[in-house]
């Protein structure tokens, strides 16, 4: 399940997917963001799962262009090379900026 | 969380809202002759609805306004949907919380997404064909893509910008004086369609509005230049989870032909009806999920 | 030499005459409908002031989002170069400017040459811009000069949850319900836009000397609540909203 965490707003769009198919809840990228944007969930769309999910948390959803901003510097850099999904290793995790 | 979409403000000043809570109970069911009763209760930040299900199928549902605090609104809620049918909680297998007071439904057996209640829900009210759900409430958008059984493969939640919302629609309302529900009757009474309306933020597309007024715009062409701007905003959001027949849309905006008829247009994709309350989706999904979670505990035992 | 700048923002037209890297005038006036009209308005009344004809004028550089607009201009430049001309000539040791306007925020970062190495910017989106605390103050029922003001009396720091400028009304207006004091609320109205400023900011890096300018910089309950988010103290031109408009001259004055 693609699970779109974020916003569209005039300004462009700012969204973090998370393929909970793939997300094996290690919280590697719990730890690796240094502005504690992700945590770990029960995964509520799987009754089955055994497993939690990575999700961005409540407190930072509405404002991720923000959060997300010290890792994405104006001079430029890769989606690829964010601390989030450089740690995590099953690739669950994109950004759409 | 849809309906302040359809509350307006009436009189100059004046905080007045005007909007109609209901319940319904199924004349045709009996609950003693059924053998699981599950509900849901969806505590939004405006409205809750309670909804309780007979073996899986809809027997009473609810819809009032959200209280200060959200466990006396679930209580009311359930109670009122009890009404006249002699249930009591101590009747119910299993209950599902959702929505934004979810946490807090004090007689809960547990607490779900609204993401993955309303894909549930939607599966139930509009069959196993939809696949692509957009919800429009007053204050967030969901776009949900769904499987045959209602599972959610893909969804965004937008509440952090009031575009595309019944907010932004409202704020529309005032500044022109219309009624909400004339909004997109009136936008679809222009003759030509206009450009529509360049700014996504609610607040500098107001200004943009103003300006077109001055202009000599009427209002119907506003409202047409908004209703169209709406439309692609929600064709831009809907397709980053991916459009797929069919199509259904719930809350407020589903009321408002001038966004429905353009949306359809520009997806040329025309919307599954309903004769339902779409309101109560998301607490129809919680019912189906108490239901589900029950019966997945018996065959446990 | 004389040349002139007009900057044609959103909101107001602002032109600047310098003469010799002196200003000689500086006047504005209201985009309205016409940015064109405002724009020939706002420079008859600088040309007026400095006491010279536009003959007298050897040439005009247009920047800010209408800046192909204005019949008379003889070229133009970005917003972001007119920001860090106008920001170096007057703080010749700015290594940061922030630029704070009715519907846009920008960051730029330049070398000790005055040049630009980088920016970021807010746009289209009210709650990254003056807009915001514009509305807030509508919500709150108090005239935007008292704003700031109010927010240095303000007792406690309260977290403002909606980020979009129209659900922070609505959250206003629920404070105020709750006998929140006007107060804290404009001291969270400042701490919230400072926040988003500041990680814009950030994005760039924040370096001293660090000058802030645009029209929002006059509010001094946002412009403490920038620096305390900063953890450093702001420079502020004495007319932080003519800064873009003093660059767009500078520059006719160098191409």
């Amino acid at each position: 399940m693609l699970a779109n965490y974020g916003y569209k707003d005039g300004s462009g769009d700012f969204f973090i997917t998370i393929d909970t198919d793939k997300c094996d809840g290690c919280g590697a990228c719990v730890e690796a963001c240094p502005a504690k944007v992700l945590e770990l969930v029960e995964n509520e769309f799987d009754l089955d799962a055994e497993t939690d999910v990575a999700a961005v948390t409540e407190e930072h959803k509405k404002k991720i262009k923000y959060s997300c901003g010290p890792c994405k510097p104006a001079h430029g850099y890769k989606t690829e090379d964010l601390p989030c999904v450089q740690a995590c290793k099953p690739g669950a995790i994109e950004h759409s900026w | 969380m849809t309906e302040d979409y359809r509350m307006v403000k009436e009189g100059k000043g004046a905080e007045y809202w005007r909007w109609t809570e209901s319940r319904w109970t199924n004349p045709d069911l009996d609950w003693k002759q059924g053998e699981v009763v599950s509900a849901g209760v969806d505590v939004g930040s405006v409205s809750t609805q309670a909804v309780v299900m007979v073996d899986g199928k809809l027997y009473a549902y609810s819809n009032m306004r959200t209280g200060s605090d959200s466990p006396e609104s679930a209580n009311k809620a359930i109670e009122w949907a009890f009404e006249g049918t002699g249930l009591t909680l101590d009747n119910l297998k299993a209950t599902v919380g959702t929505g934004y007071g979810r946490v807090n439904v004090p007689f809960a057996t547990k607490a779900i997404t609204e993401i993955a209640c309303h894909a549930r829900g939607a599966n139930f009210m509009y069959g196993p064909t939809v696949r692509t759900v957009l919800d429009m409430g007053g204050q967030d958008c969901k776009a949900i893509h769904c499987d045959e059984k209602g599972k959610v493969k893909a969804f965004l939640m937008n509440d952090k910008c009031a575009a595309g919302t019944g907010r932004g629609m409202e704020v529309f309302a005032d500044l022109l004086g219309v009624h909400i529900n004339d909004v997109g009757e009136m936008s679809l009474s222009v003759e030509e369609e206009p450009p529509p309306v360049s700014s996504t933020c609610v607040v500098f597309a107001k200004s943009e509005a103003s300006g077109l007024l001055r202009e000599g715009w009427d209002k119907e062409k506003v409202l047409a230049a908004y209703c169209s701007a709406m439309a692609h905003r929600i064709v831009d959001l809907l397709e980053r989870i991916g459009v797929e027949k069919e199509f259904a849309i719930t809350g407020g905006i589903a009321k408002n032909p001038g966004v429905v008829k353009r949306l359809a247009k520009e997806l040329n994709i025309e919307p599954l009806p309903t004769d339902m309350d779409t309101q109560i989706a998301g607490a129809m999904g919680g019912a189906l999920f108490a239901r589900a979670l029950y019966l997945k505990k018996m065959k446990k035992k | 030499m004389i040349t002139a700048g007009v900057d044609c923002g959103s909101k107001n037209v602002r032109v600047v005459i310098v003469k010799d890297g002196e200003i000689m005038a500086q006047s504005m006036a209201p985009a309205g409908m016409d940015t064109a009209n405002a724009a020939q308005e706002a420079y008859d009344k600088a040309l007026a002031e400095a006491g010279i004809a536009a003959g007298d004028i050897e040439k005009v550089v247009a920047t800010g989002a209408g800046k192909n607009e204005p019949g008379f201009k003889d070229d133009d430049v970005t917003e972001v170069g007119a920001d860090a001309r106008g920001a170096v000539h007057l703080f010749p040791d700015a290594r940061t400017v922030i630029d704070v306007g009715a519907e846009e925020g920008r960051a730029i970062k330049i070398d000790a040459q005055g040049k630009v190495i980088d920016f970021a910017i807010n746009e289209k989106c009210a709650a990254g811009a003056g807009a915001f605390t514009e509305s807030m103050a509508r919500a709150l029922e108090v005239k935007l000069e008292e704003l700031g003001p109010l927010s240095l009396e303000s007792t406690q720091a309260i977290p403002m949850n909606a980020q979009c400028a129209v659900f922070a009304e609505s959250e206003v207006v629920t404070l105020v319900h709750k006998k929140t004091s006007k107060q804290d609320m404009a001291r969270a109205i400042h701490d919230a836009i400072a926040d988003r400023i500041t990680s814009m900011v950030r994005r760039v890096g924040i370096e001293e000397k660090i000058v802030l300018i645009g029209g929002v910089s006059y509010n001094i309950g946002f412009v403490k609540s920038l620096e305390e988010d900063l953890e450093t103290k702001v420079l502020i031109p004495e007319r932080p909203e003519f800064v873009g408009a003093l660059g767009a001259a500078l520059v006719a004055a160098s191409k």
